[in-house]
């Protein structure tokens, strides 16, 4: 039975069969056990009467000078029938003689000796149970050992023997479905702590990198042991991507910001047109670059983080509202009036803060930046979670919104304006993320008009 | 202006010094927080502009310290990092605003005199020449008890003039500081910004004189 | 009753086939070409002949060969002849037993087998269909003023009381002539040491020794005998009728009750209608019309519960002993010692 067990199948299961197989042994051994125990016990009972019916015959016999007396006890051939309707047979001897009974039955050359034995032996066709005894008694003078044999047939012997057996086999049976009943209990309470562990570990909130500290019992610990190693390699590696993020964002632009910033030195002290513009397009450059290590450390940050889901309390109202602020200034520099509409009231949503913040970033920061100096540029929020920013930009200009959503995809008509197009990509993806839809449509009178639905849940 | 620059890396520490210096700012720059914060102990400054990743620390630990120390000099973090969630972080340490690396001096200089204007009261601003008054913070300028509204680039604009009046900037040199260096912009468009200040100022004492081939001034006569 | 006949032929098989003493064969004819069944009983058959002529209308197609023989002479048919009966009846419960126990009975079960109580049945192979208690009979006339006894003691006391007048007007068995008497002999000595003390008393008294009751029960009747001892209760209250002066008398000491009973010979040539027979013996229809037409009374446990002085003798291995020959040697030297004292 065990070998018929598949690695993958449930603990419970091989547990509860296995715990069978043991019971079921049980159930058989304890059947055997009752069954020799129970025959032993009938055979001794029955055989203690047809001794006692042989003894009892015995010691009424009686020597004496005009040969052999023998007076049965009618109770002798009385109490044999008393155990059932077996048939009896008898025979007294002296010597190779009969005196009376059944001369034909069988006496058997081992009974020498004055003591009670027992033989099994066939008499008319029938196994039979026999009871011998030997007494020596003065006959004409002389001692002779006179024999009395009884037999007695074996009807209810083996009728007692299959009631013991049925018995037996209830018992065995009975015996067989408690221990299976417990077994399914003990499997239950045996794996008791290791369902709770597993429930414990899966409450976990995305986030919960702390190590495991439960009680449990010492044959999980080293299970226990090997998880929180394991949370505590994850809890590293995620700490060393973030560093790595941070870092390699540091590393990208702050050199960038030295050549950016000794361009507009050079810019700075050039008259000459030609010159200048070149000096423009390498500060193009620099931006385009910057903001494209930008959006793809961003992007590799949204990725990173939407598969951690975490659940930060955000006040949508107070986010639309900070993050269109702080694009004031850059907005501000081409003279672009940023509106903000947002409710009086919080506008709760549970989600990832860093995410929410990034996508609604990228979202102003394009409208701004397609928007020509002097235009204008409205953030709204609904109670509803509907965030609409739109501009009056130059458009889609026919561009399916769907391809602008992919990774490093652009519109046609913004060579001359810095972006990497992973802007829109991230977005998308917070926002599907975030179990809201995007939709980009083109605005009656030019512009684009951005609209995410959120899930408040 | 007097600036304090906080900031590790050399090329862009130097560089970012010579720059401020290109418009008329004094700059002190310290390559880590104890230089800092003997700079701090020993002078006053208009404006600190502040790295976060130095060798021997956090900038943010040091903007903190100096808030605890009740040396409220206002603050601009230049921070290396995209996540946006500096900003938050940025307002909470004190910092009166950010700005991303690489950042636009033209930008900068907005910033710092967003900042600036923000800090000083209404009454400090106030700044008067020839016969009309000034407010930065409002963005308006009243020319005999008329006030007139001002656009972000214009007013811009008047702060650059009015910092210096009767000195002439050139079309490059205003254009530098008034736009974003990698906008598509020729220096021509200047010349908008110009004429349009100049129909705000109507009826003043104050005007924009055009310096043939050299550049414009404002003088008050 | 149906046609009766003596078949002479019969007679012929008969006297071929059994060298046992048979006192009578009778034939009672079913369809031609039927199955037949043979029983052979201790039973008259004027008492049975009820009994078959209703089996018959049952089965109308049986043609019943009912042969009668005494006790000892069914046994030695049965035992040392290995005669070909169906059905053997008889009323030695000993000799029955013997039968049975040394394997000439085959097992029969059915429904009416597994209704009899458990005293009146032994190993599904022996089976009791009426039973009827062993009495004592009295000529109330010759009692004239002595009060008519209820026990065994009672009648010892009288008989030493008055031995002159019951001195040679004592009747029982011999033993050593009936088998019944046997049987109730050794029974009594089973039961009680009495026996033995009434033995004695009676061997004083010149007892009249009987081979069977018929005589016995026409000697009280007639005033001839005073008491008879040991005489099968239905035939005496049927032979001494309601107004002679003849009484039963059931000691109260203790009765035994005698079981008739029946089994299928393993030398049955038709079993199937030996069991038939037995089955119909044994059921309601049969035992009421065993109590009604022949005037034996049916197994009735409530009787005996209603009288607790009636003792069945047992169907149980403990008949055999006094089966044994050394015993009834044995037993019989000490009764003709008590009673026919020199």
């Amino acid at each position: 039975m065990i070998g018929l067990l598949r690695p993958s199948d449930s603990i419970r299961r091989r547990l509860v069969l296995q715990l069978l197989a043991v019971a079921a042994t049980l159930a058989v051994l304890m059947f055997v056990l009752v069954r020799t125990v129970a025959d032993a016990a009938v055979e001794k009972a029955h055989d203690n009467l047809l001794g006692a019916a042989t003894l009892a015959i015995a010691e009424e016999l009686r020597g004496g000078s005009d040969g052999l007396s023998v007076d049965i006890p009618y109770a002798a051939f009385a109490m044999l029938g008393a155990a059932g309707q077996d048939r009896m047979f008898y025979r007294i001897l002296i010597g190779e003689e009969t005196v009376t009974g059944y001369a034909d039955l069988p006496a058997p050359a081992a009974a020498r000796g004055l003591g009670l034995t027992f033989h099994n032996a066939d008499y008319l066709d029938l196994p039979v149970r026999m009871a011998v005894v030997n007494r020596s008694v003065q006959v004409d003078g002389r001692s002779q050992t006179v024999q009395v044999l009884v037999a007695q047939t074996l009807a209810a012997r083996e009728a007692l023997n299959d009631q013991m057996a049925y018995r037996a086999a209830g018992l065995a049976l009975g015996f067989f479905a408690l221990a299976a009943l417990l077994s399914v209990l003990t499997a239950r309470s045996v794996l008791q702590p290791l369902n709770n562990l597993a429930e414990a570990v899966g409450r976990r909130g995305p986030h919960d990198l702390r190590p495991v500290s439960r009680d449990v019992p010492s044959e999980l610990a080293p299970l226990m042991g090997a998880l929180n190693g394991f949370i505590s390699r994850l809890r590293g590696s995620l700490s060393r991507t973030e560093t790595l993020i941070t870092e390699a964002a540091h590393h990208v632009r702050t050199p960038l910001a030295s050549l950016r910033t000794q361009t507009e030195i050079a810019l700075r002290q050039s008259d000459d047109d030609a010159t200048r513009a070149t000096l423009r397009g390498v500060i193009r450059a620099v931006d385009d670059s910057a903001r494209s290590a930008g959006q793809l450390l961003d992007h590799a940050t949204v990725v990173y983080r939407s598969d951690q889901q975490a659940d930060d309390a955000v006040d949508l109202t107070e986010l639309v509202r900070g993050v269109a602020q702080s694009h004031q200034a850059l907005a501000d520099m081409r003279d672009i009036e940023v509106q903000v509409a947002v409710p009086d009231a919080p506008v709760p949503l549970s989600f990832d803060r860093l995410l929410l913040e990034s996508a609604l970033r990228n979202l102003i920061d394009n409208a701004i930046k397609y928007s020509d100096p002097g235009g204008e540029v409205e953030v709204a929020l609904t109670p509803e979670g509907v965030v609409t920013v739109l501009d009056r930009g130059r458009g889609l200009k026919g561009v399916d919104p769907a391809t602008l959503t992919g990774r490093f995809l652009r519109g046609q008509n913004v060579d001359d304006v810095i972006g990497s197009g992973l802007g829109l990509t991230i977005v998308s993806e917070v926002a599907k993320a975030q179990g809201g839809s995007l939709q980009l449509v083109e605005r009656e009178g030019g512009g684009v008009c951005a609209t995410w639905v959120l899930h408040l849940g | 202006m007097r600036f304090l620059l906080v900031e590790d890396h050399p090329e862009l520490g130097a560089s970012v010094q010579t720059r401020l210096a290109l418009d008329g700012h004094a700059v002190d720059w310290a390559a880590t927080l104890a230089e800092a914060e003997d700079h701090t102990a020993s002078a006053s400054y208009d404006l600190i502009l502040l790295d976060i990743m130095l060798p021997d620390g956090d900038g943010r630990d040091f903007l903190a310290a100096e808030r605890r120390r009740g040396r409220d000099t206002p603050v601009i973090v230049m921070t290396a990092r995209s996540a946006v969630s500096d900003r938050v972080e940025m307002l909470d340490t004190g910092a009166d605003d950010y700005v991303t690396k690489p950042f636009d001096f033209a930008e900068l200089e907005a910033r710092v005199r967003a900042v600036l204007r923000r800090r000083s009261g209404v009454a400090q601003t106030q700044q008067t020449f020839a016969d009309l008054a000034f407010d930065p913070l409002a963005a308006t300028v009243t020319i005999a008890g008329q006030a007139r509204e001002l656009r972000n680039r214009e007013l811009r604009l008047f702060e650059i003039l009015v910092a210096a009046p009767e000195r002439i900037f050139s079309k490059a040199q205003l254009c530098d500081r008034l736009l974003n260096a990698a906008e598509a912009v020729t220096d021509n468009a200047i010349e908008v910004y110009v004429g349009r200040l100049r129909k705000k100022l109507e009826g003043s004492q104050a005007k924009i004189e055009t310096v043939r081939g050299v550049g414009y001034r404002l003088t008050s006569g | 009753m149906r046609h009766v006949g003596f078949a002479l032929g019969l007679m012929i098989w008969a006297g071929l086939a059994a060298a046992f003493e048979i006192e009578e064969v009778t034939v009672f004819e079913g369809a031609a070409g039927g199955p037949a069944l043979h029983v052979l009983s201790t039973t008259d058959t004027e008492a049975f002949a009820p009994l078959i002529a209703a089996f018959q209308a049952a089965n109308p197609d049986v043609t019943v060969h009912y042969t009668v023989a005494n006790s000892q002479e069914v046994y030695a048919a049965v035992y040392d002849e290995g005669a070909a009966f169906d059905l053997v009846v008889s009323s030695a419960m000993d000799l029955q037993m013997k039968l049975a126990n040394d394997g000439f009975a085959v097992p029969h079960r059915s429904g009416e087998t597994e209704a009899l109580p458990a005293w009146a049945r032994w190993a599904d192979q022996l089976f009791a269909f009426a039973q009827e208690p062993v009495v004592l009979i009295a000529n109330r006339d010759s009692f004239d003023g002595m009060p008519l006894p209820e026990t065994r003691d009672d009648l010892i006391r009288l008989m030493r009381e008055y031995p002159e007048r019951f001195r040679g007007r004592i009747g029982t068995y011999d033993p050593n002539l009936s088998g019944a008497g046997y049987l109730f002999a050794t029974q009594d000595a089973r039961q009680s040491d009495t026996i033995w003390r009434l033995a004695e008393v009676m061997g004083g008294l010149e007892p009249a020794l009987f081979g069977s009751s018929g005589a016995m029960i026409d000697g009280v009747r007639s005033g001839d005998l005073m008491v008879a001892y040991n005489v099968v209760g239905s035939y005496a209250a049927a032979r001494l009728g309601e107004d002679g002066p003849g009484v039963v008398i059931e000691a109260q000491d203790f009765t035994h009750v005698l079981l008739r009973t029946a089994l299928i010979p393993r030398t049955a040539e038709a079993p199937r209608q030996g069991a038939a027979f037995l089955d119909f013996l044994l059921s309601e229809d049969g035992q009421r019309l065993i109590e009604a037409d022949t005037g034996l009374p049916r197994i009735n446990e409530a009787a005996l519960a209603a009288s607790p002085h009636l003792r069945p003798i047992r169907l149980d291995l403990g008949l055999l002993v006094f089966v044994d020959p050394l015993m009834r040697q044995r037993f019989l030297a000490e009764w003709t010692a008590a009673v026919l004292q020199p």
